[in-house]
């Protein structure tokens, strides 16, 4: 379980790098479905609930196709849209981190920030008496 | 395993409604998403394939309200029933928390609730998981087909090829019309929080 210090630094992690560079909506959660935490830029509205659930089944299902195809893993996937695109990407072997973003910024800035939110993630997941 | 957001002061639970195919198990989540519409905040998902059978799950977010100060969410999930869908059914059942065995009464079934059952005996291995330590309920759907010639299995029949060993909860049900659907869901609640109690506080 995640302590109140975590849980902020994970918020603050994607509040500055990723909610601060213009992605809509960012979803932290686990691979069973629950959301551990949910941002959005205050400007759409989504139903992160029924969301998480099935990104969770959509990643798992990805999963299972890459073991069969030989792979161990895939561990980012990316949805495009015509104004929205989703972007996947695996942060723990539980957890996964999902960026929505709208056709104002490209999907190589959305890997790159989303490349260093994860980091700082991965930091706080590994230690629990993170400041 | 429950996530447990001290933050938010939330819990989400995950029940999953496993069995034999066209057991059932969409038809006790359609009858809780009518009957509960009010408390429910979004549309329940459902993954079919063209003739209206699971594909991959039906999701259902539940809130039952707060328990000493978090909010409880209860997110209830099917399974695919087909026997070719083993794979989507694994994929379903992580981070499972509590579950539903739905058992088809028909007599033809018998062979089929016994099969799922060890069926979900393995899957649960996988993510090492007993089914003898995680909270479960027995449910012996389609009950009302005593009322006509269709021949279905007695209840002691069922206790003993399904419940004999593992000796959980059990409610003779018929999710068409309702019956036993909500007293099966607040069971299933009941012990599921009664687990995690311990991880509360």
């Amino acid at each position: 379980m995640l302590n109140q210090n975590q849980l902020d630094a994970i918020d603050h992690a994607i509040e500055t790098h990723l909610i601060a560079a213009g992605i809509d909506h960012v979803i932290y959660m686990e691979m069973s479905g629950n959301t551990i935490a949910k941002h959005d830029n205050g400007k759409t509205r989504l139903d992160s609930t029924a969301f998480a659930a099935l990104a969770a089944g959509n990643f798992a299902a990805v999963d299972a196709m890459a073991k069969l195809v030989g792979e161990s893993e895939f561990s980012l996937l990316f949805h495009k849209g015509e104004k929205l695109s989703i972007h996947f990407s695996k942060v723990s072997n539980d957890t996964l981190l999902v960026s929505m973003f709208n056709k104002d910024i490209s999907l190589g800035i959305v890997r790159l920030k989303v490349a260093v939110a994860i980091k700082e993630i991965i930091q706080v997941l590994a230690d629990p008496d993170i400041p | 395993m429950a996530l447990i957001n001290v933050k938010t002061k939330e819990v989400q639970i995950k029940i999953v409604y496993y069995g034999p195919g066209r057991g059932g198990k969409t038809t006790n989540l359609e009858y809780l998403n009518r009957t509960y519409r009010e408390q429910i905040k979004t549309e329940m998902v459902s993954l079919k394939t063209h003739d209206d059978r699971t594909l991959f799950f039906d999701f259902l977010p539940f809130d039952v309200g707060q328990i000493k100060g978090f909010d409880v969410a209860i997110q209830l999930y099917t399974v695919p029933g087909q026997v070719k869908y083993n794979a989507t059914r694994k994929l379903v059942l992580r981070g499972v928390d509590g579950i539903v065995f739905v058992a088809d009464v028909q007599q033809s079934q018998r062979k089929k609730n016994i099969e799922s059952l060890n069926q979900l005996y393995e899957n649960l291995k996988t993510y090492k998981l007993d089914l003898f330590n995680i909270p479960l309920v027995m449910q012996y759907n389609k009950i009302d087909l005593n009322k006509t010639d269709i021949p279905t299995l007695s209840s002691q029949t069922l206790q003993k090829d399904l419940n004999g060993l593992l000796n959980v909860p059990a409610f003779e049900a018929s999710a068409l019309n309702g019956g036993n659907v909500i007293p099966t869901l607040k069971k299933i609640i009941s012990i599921t929080l009664a687990s995690i109690q311990e991880h509360l506080f």
